[in-house]
């Protein structure tokens, strides 16, 4: 079994919620290398030949198994570049959970793009989650520019459950995802943004099968002077629904661009959207004054649920 | 015991100083009911919100068992033992129902408290502990959440703006007897804001605010006969509840 630093640790702690292990499929990227990996009957990781990343193989068999693919930056200066390929059997029911936790404590900035794509097979379920988060005392900015990509084949479903939690100071994040017939797409995306830090997600969904369906949730806080923009796409090539909804709560000198857009391309697309952004409610703080909460207690219980 | 002495709320809107309350006092003593009714923009829920500190008061003092809380905040009061439901509760996205009843009893409140709690107010439990206490509640679960979340732990008083506001009928008659059985235990004091007759009954007192002043207060034998069909904007003499 692999050591792991005290660092490391408290990083992984962050970034996988269920807990990471060395047990069953994981692969742990540590400062650009996998630092271990394991494999089970029915999920393979295999490194890359001819670039950083690693293929996963989920047969269809699997059934309620997970997948931790953690990556952790801890020195500062790195540029790490790393595509991941998830190849998912017909009816595989699978949880795959990622994250990236960068530690600068240096004046050079620490860089991760994780390029991932996902290739769900007929009828099987994904469930994505994939953590942000950044720490460190150095000046070096911490920067996260993920990109993934989604092919569903038909009657499948993928849960894709973005959080970035605090620390990343610059984020760009790039999400395409192609439906097919009678596929489900959920999305919710939390973001917390604050100090200078700057959020950019664009996420373009085609839904290209009939009778599929996404529902794209955004919830984002802006505290300090930092800045996001949000670009939710619903592009409707067949008969479809989708919703969009995006909702962010603004606070300080802090900016947020809010753009959902909705595409149909048949006459029975049915597509919505909705976006919000406003202060904290008033009434709600008053609320919790009300349970004996100081002003303070009650904007972070306000928060922390919004974003939860 | 609540000493109310004197309040006085002038605010200023659009630059011209309006007279809401008009140096209204009385007492609720320990384990006493005192109904508040009277006619719409009479001045009983801007009163409430005095008391509980949501807004300012312009002169006046309140005495709670003794002690002069009048400069507290919101929280301070809610720490000295005053629970307030309001008449229009606000949601919250992302917060679910056990948690929100688990901040309002400022402990983490097991299962089966919250059960008690929501099937106390008419809720069926298992339903609703997971949900969101968002736009997906309608008006009248949220105001039954309200009421659970007041009953959530032990205060000194507990103000309850129009608790029946938007609950139907069943859901009343379950209410009353939430009421009855908290008025009954006499451990806490209760204000409770309402036009229901049914409610306006089970008063040990009646205080009757009509144009930011006290009308009537007295005894519940003496103030009620007088508020069927006089120009108290209680309606109970029109609707009577039949739940």
């Amino acid at each position: 079994m692999a050591e792991i630093d005290q660092v490391t640790a408290s990083i992984l702690e962050k970034i996988d919620g269920e807990g990471f292990k060395q047990e069953g499929a994981y692969n742990l990227r540590y400062n650009g290398y996998s630092l271990c990996h394991g494999n089970t009957e029915h999920i393979k990781i295999k490194r890359k030949e001819d670039k950083q990343g690693i293929d996963v193989y989920i047969s269809g068999d699997a059934k309620g198994e997970q997948v931790h693919i953690p990556v952790v930056v801890a020195a500062s200066g790195m540029v790490d570049e790393v595509y991941n390929d998830f190849y998912i059997g017909d009816g595989a029911e699978v949880t795959i959970v990622a994250g990236c936790g960068i530690h600068n404590s240096g004046c050079n900035d620490s860089r991760h793009d994780g390029i991932h794509t996902f290739h769900v097979g007929k009828n099987a379920n994904v469930r994505y989650e994939e953590k942000h988060y950044g720490e460190g005392e150095g000046t070096g900015a911490r920067i996260l520019n993920p990109v993934t990509k989604i092919i569903m084949e038909e009657h499948s479903v993928f849960t894709l459950d973005t959080a970035q939690i605090k620390g990343v100071d610059s984020t760009k994040r790039e999400t395409e995802v192609i439906m097919g017939e009678d596929s489900k797409l959920f999305v919710v995306e939390k973001l917390m943004t604050h100090g200078q830090q700057s959020a950019v997600s664009n996420m373009d969904v085609s839904l290209n099968g009939a009778g599929s369906s996404a529902q794209i949730v955004s919830r984002s806080v802006a505290k300090g002077n930092s800045k996001q923009i949000f670009h939710p796409k619903a592009i409707g090539n067949a008969p479809c629904h989708a919703h969009i909804q995006c909702d962010s709560i603004i606070m300080d000198q802090a900016r947020v661009c809010s753009i959902p857009e909705i595409d149909a391309n048949h006459v029975d697309a049915a597509i919505i959207h909705e976006a919000a952004i406003g202060r904290i409610n008033n009434e709600q703080l008053i609320k919790l004054n009300t349970f004996g909460l100081s002003e303070e207690a009650a904007e972070a219980v306000i928060i922390e649920n919004f974003l939860n | 015991m609540l000493e109310v002495k004197n309040l006085v709320f002038h605010p200023v809107d659009n630059g011209v100083e309006k007279s809401i309350i008009e140096g209204i006092s009385f007492t609720v003593k320990d384990g006493e009911m005192l109904v508040i009714t009277g006619p719409n923009g009479g001045g009983k829920s801007t009163m409430a919100k005095l008391l509980m500190g949501i807004e300012p008061l312009d002169e006046g003092t309140i005495m709670l068992d003794g002690v002069d809380i009048t400069d507290y905040s919101i929280a301070q009061r809610a720490n000295a033992g005053i629970g307030f439901a309001f008449q229009q509760p606000p949601r919250f996205k992302g917060m679910t129902v056990s948690r929100f009843l688990s901040l309002a009893a400022g402990e983490e409140l097991p299962e089966r408290k919250c059960c008690d709690l929501l099937s106390g107010v008419g809720l069926c439990a298992r339903e609703y502990l997971n949900r969101e206490v968002d736009g997906t509640l309608s008006g009248g679960e949220m105001k039954r959440l309200e009421i659970a979340s007041v009953l959530a732990k032990p205060h000194k008083i507990c103000i309850f703006d129009e608790p029946e506001a938007g609950i139907d009928l069943w859901s009343f008659s379950m209410l009353v007897k939430q009421f009855e059985e908290l008025h009954a235990g006499k451990k806490e004091s209760l204000i409770l804001i309402s036009h229901q007759e049914r409610i306006i009954q089970m008063a040990d007192r009646i205080m009757v605010i009509k144009d930011g002043k006290i009308s009537a207060l007295g005894p519940k034998e003496e103030v009620f006969p007088d508020l069927v069909d006089k120009d108290t904007g209680c309606i109970c003499g029109n609707q009577r509840h039949k739940a």
